[in-house]
């Protein structure tokens, strides 16, 4: 037979599919975390893959802020009941009854709350031994260190100075009870494989992605939605901006790009020429070592 | 159509080569990555801006260059880098995977990982040192890890006032010791260059008009990917055996893995390893349909014309090609743990889909990677050392040897109490 050879998109496909089925075939209760995101879209769509014909072998979890956009939570409901996957929400419920904001708490204490100590917290609840989650390291320079099988001790802290070496695509799955691996399948997309697999795949996305008039605040260099009255600084007025958004978080803390594309291809075009990166539109990432200070604390 | 629509046009269609960096902290391994980011546009601008900044502080000339490639707190505190980390860039022609690997602490263990999975090493060398006992190791790490495609660089170029006599005279060394050292064969590609003034890098620049190779992106361009994969054999480690029981596919049973090299066919008479049972392809699955043929390195499901016991760790392959089936091996050992390695302690082994207990049974020598001279029966292995060790396994398993196959000849070494990855092999 003739030496074919994959284009660099199904090569990265087969590696992500390879590295969940060592996640099902190593760990007793493994789960896969699900933010609604692209990246997130794009990983659910590989499980399938990995598995068909037959179901997913394990649950999707979503560690709810309550506070992300409603056509977040419209698509994720609607879409996972279209493909039949078992959905577990979960929410710190004491965190938002207290009514943690990032703009009462503080951009870092809001997270610290809602994100990682609501994660653990289902984690636990959980007893899940491994849990995949859609990180790339392209997006921010203490991921580019961490590896795809990422260790995590009985707090769920990573600890960058001491990783197990990651050789070939020999993953080391064993933990002691109480320990964890956070699974990053695909830790080697960049953001522009991400779109290009989205449009090549027909990868539904929730439409917040597509350009269109929103509603919103511009505060420094950032568009903040303004959809949400509780989002508002004192004396900021909204105003109707064509624009769309890179990436997804919460909608206090996700900025918006100036933007008319509103189409698939439209959005892979303007990614091939983008001149800055994505994560600028999260607020959690600015100041120094945020991420990685985050992730020690056990952040996803 | 005009260039952008064209990359993008053609996006799908691309390539992955993945390779490794290595040099010492003063060759300039950070500033070269970093160039290769920028000229490609594999950085964005708020990026370069938070990396310019702190150069602004600190005053060196090109300083952001190095600084882009920076990911942990104390790595920019120490101004070194502790772990590799993994880069992305993109031309029209491919996609780009670096393993940045540091040059100094734990050298050998973060090299040998970051060679793993290359397709091609690029080896540093400073144009006014030439070659130091580090290019050796380089060299030797890089050939015992079977990367196919080796890059000699000469950097810091524009400090020799690029001199072709400078540039030659390390290349007859770099051949000389590496023909010496029986590692020639294979591809070099010798270029100079200067990262900090970009020449040779992406563009060719004015400076060195008597070079008439490759620039190092061209090279990059250029090198065949398939190389690293074996064509020829088909090795298909089960990793998952699929029984979804669902009312529509009640009977199936669907062999879930990976094809780690060569390619198979619906029809094609296979075996099980170890077990040895026979059968025929009946189905290649997957979640757009069945196929007729596929290749490596593909991930899908394999259905048999009969009823076997099959499990996780057995491994498919063509009945008229098979791999070697041992509970004893000898092997290279790269040791990566505080804890040397001791003949006669157990550890286990991962090998493809399978994880077997293993004792160390001899160490027969230690070779020393500075001087690539071996040393016999040393008492243990340190960390990052490299050395020859036998093993034998509880239960046998399917395996060739590493120089003949990547995918079914290399293992790592767990401590089964700390669970720690703890080293590295290489059958022979």
């Amino acid at each position: 037979m003739t030496k074919a050879t994959l284009t660099h998109l199904q090569t990265l496909e087969a590696e992500s599919i390879h590295i969940m089925r060592e996640v099902v075939a190593e760990f007793r209760n493994p789960v896969m975390l699900y933010s609604i995101g692209k990246d997130s879209s794009v990983m659910l769509h590989l499980a399938r893959k990995a598995f068909a014909p037959g179901p997913l072998p394990f649950s999707l979890l979503h560690v709810d802020t309550g506070y992300k956009f409603k056509e977040m939570y419209e698509f994720r409901d609607w879409y996972t009941k279209e493909i039949g996957a078992k959905l577990i929400v979960h929410r710190n419920e004491e965190a938002i009854a207290q009514g943690a904001h990032p703009l009462k708490l503080g951009v870092a204490r809001c997270c610290g709350a809602l994100k990682t100590k609501a994660l653990l917290d289902a984690l636990e609840a959980g007893g899940y031994d491994a849990a995949m989650g859609g990180a790339r390291r392209d997006e921010e320079r203490s991921r580019a260190k961490e590896r795809i099988f990422s260790f995590r001790d009985e707090f769920g802290q990573w600890d960058p100075k001491n990783q197990r070496p990651e050789l070939w695509d020999l993953y080391n799955c064993r933990i002691h009870e109480g320990e964890s691996i956070r699974v990053f399948p695909i830790s080697n997309w960049t953001e522009m494989d991400i779109w290009q697999y989205i449009k090549l795949e027909n990868i539904p996305i929730v439409p917040l992605y597509y350009a269109k008039e929103r509603q919103m605040v511009k505060r420094g260099n950032m568009l903040i939605p303004a959809d949400d009255a509780g989002n508002l600084k004192e004396g900021e007025v909204p105003e109707s901006v064509m624009c769309r958004f890179r990436t997804l978080g919460c909608s206090p803390c996700t900025g918006a790009v100036y933007s008319s594309a509103n189409t698939i291809e439209e959005i892979v075009a303007e990614s091939a020429i983008a001149t800055r990166s994505e994560r600028e539109t999260r607020i959690i990432d600015h100041g120094s070592n945020s991420m990685e200070d985050k992730k020690k604390e056990g952040y996803f | 159509m005009n260039a952008i629509d064209k990359k993008l046009f053609d996006a799908a269609e691309t390539e992955l080569l993945r390779f490794t960096t290595a040099g010492s902290v003063d060759d300039g391994k950070s500033t070269l990555i970093g160039r290769l980011l920028v000229d490609t546009k594999g950085v964005f601008e708020d990026q370069l801006d938070a990396a310019k900044s702190v150069e602004d502080k600190k005053g060196a000339k090109g300083a952001h260059l190095a600084l882009l490639t920076d990911g942990l707190q104390a790595e920019r505190e120490q101004g070194i880098t502790i772990d590799v980390a993994y880069r992305y860039f993109a031309t029209p022609k491919r996609k780009f995977i670096i393993a940045d690997t540091p040059g100094h602490e734990q050298y050998t263990r973060n090299m040998v990982t970051g060679a793993s999975t290359a397709h091609l090493a690029i080896i540093l060398i400073d144009a006014r040192k030439g070659v130091l006992t580090q290019s050796r190791r380089h060299a030797y790490i890089s050939r015992l890890l079977g990367i196919p495609h080796i890059v000699v660089a000469i950097n810091k170029m524009d400090l020799v006032n690029y001199s072709q006599e400078v540039f030659d005279k390390i290349r007859q060394d770099f051949s000389d010791f590496h023909t010496k050292l029986g590692l020639a064969g294979g591809d070099i590609t010798f270029i100079p260059i200067s990262a900090l003034e970009g020449d040779m890098v992406v563009a060719r620049g004015d400076n060195m008009p008597w070079h008439e190779g490759p620039t190092l992106l061209e090279k990059l361009e250029s090198a065949p990917v398939t190389g690293k994969i074996n064509a020829e054999d088909f090795r298909f480690p089960v990793q998952y055996v699929s029984r979804p029981q669902t009312e529509e596919l009640h009977d199936f049973r669907g062999y879930m893995g990976r094809i780690e090299s060569g390619s198979v066919k619906v029809g094609d008479a296979i075996t099980v390893l170890p077990s040895g049972l026979t059968s025929r392809i009946k189905e290649i699955v997957t979640f757009e349909g069945n196929l007729q043929q596929a290749y490596a390195p593909m991930s899908v499901t394999l259905t048999l014309e009969d009823e076997r016991d099959i499990s996780r760790g057995d491994m498919l392959v063509h009945t008229d090609n098979q791999p070697r089936v041992e509970k004893e091996l000898s092997a290279m050992l790269c040791w990566m743990h505080e804890t040397p390695m001791q003949p006669g302690k157990k550890y286990l082994i991962k090998h493809a889909a399978t994880t077997v207990k293993a004792m160390v049974t001899a160490l027969d020598e230690r070779v020393d990677i500075n001087t690539l001279e071996r040393i016999p029966s040393p008492p243990e292995l340190k960390i990052n050392e490299i050395g020859k060790v036998n093993l034998k396994l509880l239960k046998p398993i399917a395996c060739d040897a590493y120089a003949q196959n990547r995918a079914t000849g290399g293992f790592i070494v767990i401590d089964d109490f700390t669970n720690m990855t703890v080293g590295a092999g290489m059958i022979q």
